[in-house]
């Protein structure tokens, strides 16, 4: 008997640094029904590219609210956004200042470094 | 010398820690605390859907000593009384202050709803509708923090190191992962709340943060770990088909409720075959069901993503909806419809009892170096009780916040520079050692949680405890100095990956060792060449470095004297 084909999707991610031109690379992954972007991005991580940045905790639970993107150009959690065997275009969040690759910059300003080293100063 | 200096430095901003930092504030101290991931998000207390157990008294009769025994039969006679007692005893005091500052507790007729639980022998376990427990006690402590002024948050540095000079510890030094620049912290007074491990199993129930740092920095500043092997797995933790919103251990109330029958690959009950009693009736003990799903699994007969099918096909829409009826909807959401597909489920890596050996002040043995949360161990011995911790988290952490006040305040901070430049140029080397294409670090770290799932998950053998400590060793000493790392960027993920897994392996080590040493079954550590308890390790193990080896020590556990119950 013949294996069922395994099923393939392609990530197109926009990527790099703040105040550099950035670029697209296209990842192919092995899909699974359900499987969420994160999913995909953390397996690009493992099994393709490291040096991917993207910005995630909690995985399952969309508790930690801070793995947002574009996805096929809407704001979305990557971590509830459902991949689907077919190309999806992942990018950072537009209104953010960007970090790098998916990573832009939601950290509140008083939870920032520098504002400390900053108020340190004073 | 350093860029940071404060009374108080806490480590981990899940509710330990933020709990930490208002009580550290509240003795007059000023504080820091910082996270590798954003203050109140990165760890597993936003993600906690169940209950929280405390003897309030509030549904029926209850009485801190009685969840003290409960707590204390748990722990199959390996708790510290003393910790167990503290978390009882001011559980009630926490629950009623968390709600003084907003958390919403599920009331009714005037009073906190309480629920049972497993093991508890009162209704006593309180939650904040619907499985929304965790965001809400963490969303409380966000705001709570964010409006005491002695406070300082920091989001996005990962402590790397704890800076100690004569038994003291006197500063931490971090890596902001904003810009991969390293950053110095000097304080009297440091509190580890950097959480649990489980993420160091391939199967587990973790946030991205929980590889264990907390103990491996704890060991190498010079404290002692406890009850190392004790790692709590959930029989029943969700596999298949993917579920996203939703606790992996949610299963548990389902299957007790409505009766989910546990089938292997085949479609066949198989509980029985393994000494469940009750077959039929779908009530086998949990390390019964854990012990018969993995056991199907090795014969080749465990479904497709490796464990057993739980099914409810045989119980009617009404009857699921009219037990669970918003979530039934949140399964449909994700594709599940229970009345028609079996979801896949097996034993998942949830929490660990082992940590940190700290006195009922939450003091390390090394002067200044506290811990609080579920970095401490001891307080639920060989295994835990559902609810116990987050109790455990907001109790230690207010408690290690108000005795790490007291020091900081009048402690003043040791300028000294040596350790400091000692450490840097010791992180500094990590980014020059580095290999050109080699194996990535989270590469390494997904090997060392498959060896940890294999060798030390929920059953174990010596030899297989042996073969993962000597692939750790060989990880450790041959491997991870060689790892590739890219370029230091901003936001560079390997380098943030390759700190955390030299913690991780460190932790590792310390579980594994621990679980060879002691050759019995007891609680939540279960040995198959050993499967029964041996009253003669009635004993905790405590681990410590020496000349950069791990050396482990048995002591008596510590009791309260009868009146102190
Ligand atoms: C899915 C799930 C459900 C659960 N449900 C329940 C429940 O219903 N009831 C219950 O009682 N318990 C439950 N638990 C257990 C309970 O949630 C935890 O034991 C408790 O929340 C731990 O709190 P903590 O503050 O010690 O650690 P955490 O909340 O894990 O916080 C630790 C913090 O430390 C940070 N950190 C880690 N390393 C570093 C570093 N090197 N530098 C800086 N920061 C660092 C992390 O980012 C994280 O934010 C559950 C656990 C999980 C995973």
């Amino acid at each position: 008997m013949a294996d069922s084909p395994i099923k393939k999707a392609t990530l197109h991610i926009r990527r790099g640094g703040a105040g550099a031109a950035s670029h697209f690379d296209d990842f192919e992954v092995p899909y699974e029904d359900g499987m969420s972007v994160l999913d995909a991005l953390r397996w690009i991580r493992v099994h393709l590219d490291s040096t991917l940045a993207i910005r995630y905790s909690c995985i399952n639970a969309n508790a930690c609210k801070t793995c947002m993107a574009l996805v096929d150009g809407e704001v979305e959690y990557t971590c509830i956004a459902k991949l689907a065997p077919k190309t999806v275009t992942v990018e950072p969040l537009p209104k953010r200042p960007l970090i790098r690759d998916l990573v832009t910059d939601i950290v509140p300003d008083e939870e920032k470094w520098a504002t400390l080293k900053n108020l340190e100063v004073k | 010398m350093s860029d940071i200096s404060t009374d108080v430095l806490i480590v981990g901003a899940g509710g330990a820690g933020m709990y930490a930092a208002i009580s550290a504030a509240r003795s007059g101290a000023s504080v820091l605390l910082l996270d590798k991931s954003l203050i109140g998000r990165g760890g597993a207390t936003v993600m906690a859907q169940m209950t929280v157990a405390a003897a309030l008294g509030h549904q029926e009769p209850d009485d801190c000593a009685i969840h003290l025994k409960d707590t204390l039969d748990a722990g199959r006679g390996l708790c510290n009384e003393e910790l167990s007692a503290l978390l009882c005893y001011e559980g009630p005091k926490r629950v009623l202050e968390m709600e003084q500052w907003g958390t919403r507790w599920a009331r009714e007729n005037g009073h906190i709803k309480q629920e049972m639980a497993p093991g508890h022998s009162r209704k006593r376990c309180c939650y904040v509708d619907f499985l929304n427990t965790g965001p809400a006690v963490a969303a409380t402590l966000r705001r709570k923090v964010s409006e005491v002024a002695e406070i300082r948050r920091i989001s996005n540095v990962a402590i790397v190191d704890i800076l100690v000079k004569d038994g003291r510890a006197i500063g931490a030094i971090g890596l902001n992962l904003v810009n991969g620049e390293w950053v110095t912290f000097q304080a009297p007074a440091i509190i580890l709340a950097a959480g649990g491990l489980t993420k160091l199993y391939q199967r587990n129930s973790a946030s991205a943060n929980m590889g264990g740092e907390a103990y491996a920095l704890a060991l190498w500043a010079g404290a002692e770990l406890v009850d190392m092997e004790f790692v709590q797995f959930f029989p029943i933790g969700h596999l298949a088909p993917r579920l996203v919103g939703m606790d992996p251990i949610m299963w548990d109330p389902f299957r007790y409720k409505l009766g989910g029958k546990l089938l292997n690959g085949s479609f066949e009950e198989f509980i029985d075959r393994y000494g469940g009693i009750d077959f039929g009736k779908y009530t086998a003990t949990r390390d019964i069901a854990a012990y018969a799903i993995l056991k199907e699994v090795e014969a080749g007969r465990g479904t497709p993503h490796g464990g057993a099918y739980l099914d409810f096909r045989h119980i009617p829409e009404r009857q699921l909806r009219a037990a669970f009826g918003p979530v039934i909807d949140r399964l449909l959401t994700n594709g599940i419809d229970l009345t028609q597909t079996p979801v896949e489920v097996g034993p998942t890596a949830h929490y660990h009892m082992g940590g940190i050996r700290v006195n009922a002040r939450m003091e390390t043995r090394i002067q200044g170096l506290y811990a609080a949360g579920e970095a401490v161990g001891g307080a639920n011995g060989a295994n835990r009780l559902s609810g116990n911790a987050i109790t455990e988290a907001l109790v230690f952490g207010e408690r290690a916040g108000a005795c790490a006040g007291e020091r900081g305040k009048r402690g003043s901070a040791d300028g000294d520079a040596k350790p400091v430049a000692a450490a840097l140029q010791r992180i500094k080397a990590v980014k020059e050692q580095r290999a050109k294409d080699g194996v990535s670090p989270i590469a390494l770290q997904t090997q060392l949680q498959k060896i940890m799932w294999d060798k030390a998950g929920p059953f174990r053998t010596g030899d297989k405890l042996a073969e993962a400590l000597a692939r750790i060793r060989e990880m450790c000493e041959e491997e991870l100095p060689r790892l590739t790392i890219a370029d230091g960027n901003s936001y560079d993920m390997d380098l943030q990956d390759w700190f955390e897994l030299r913690a991780m392996l460190a932790t590792a080590e310390a579980v594994v060792k621990s679980a060879l040493a002691r050759t019995e079954s007891r609680g939540a550590h279960q040995r198959e060449d050993y499967p029964d308890a041996d009253e003669a390790l009635l004993k905790n193990q405590a681990l410590e470095l020496k000349d950069r080896a791990l050396v482990a020590s048995w002591l008596p556990p510590v009791q309260l004297s009868r009146r102190q119950k």
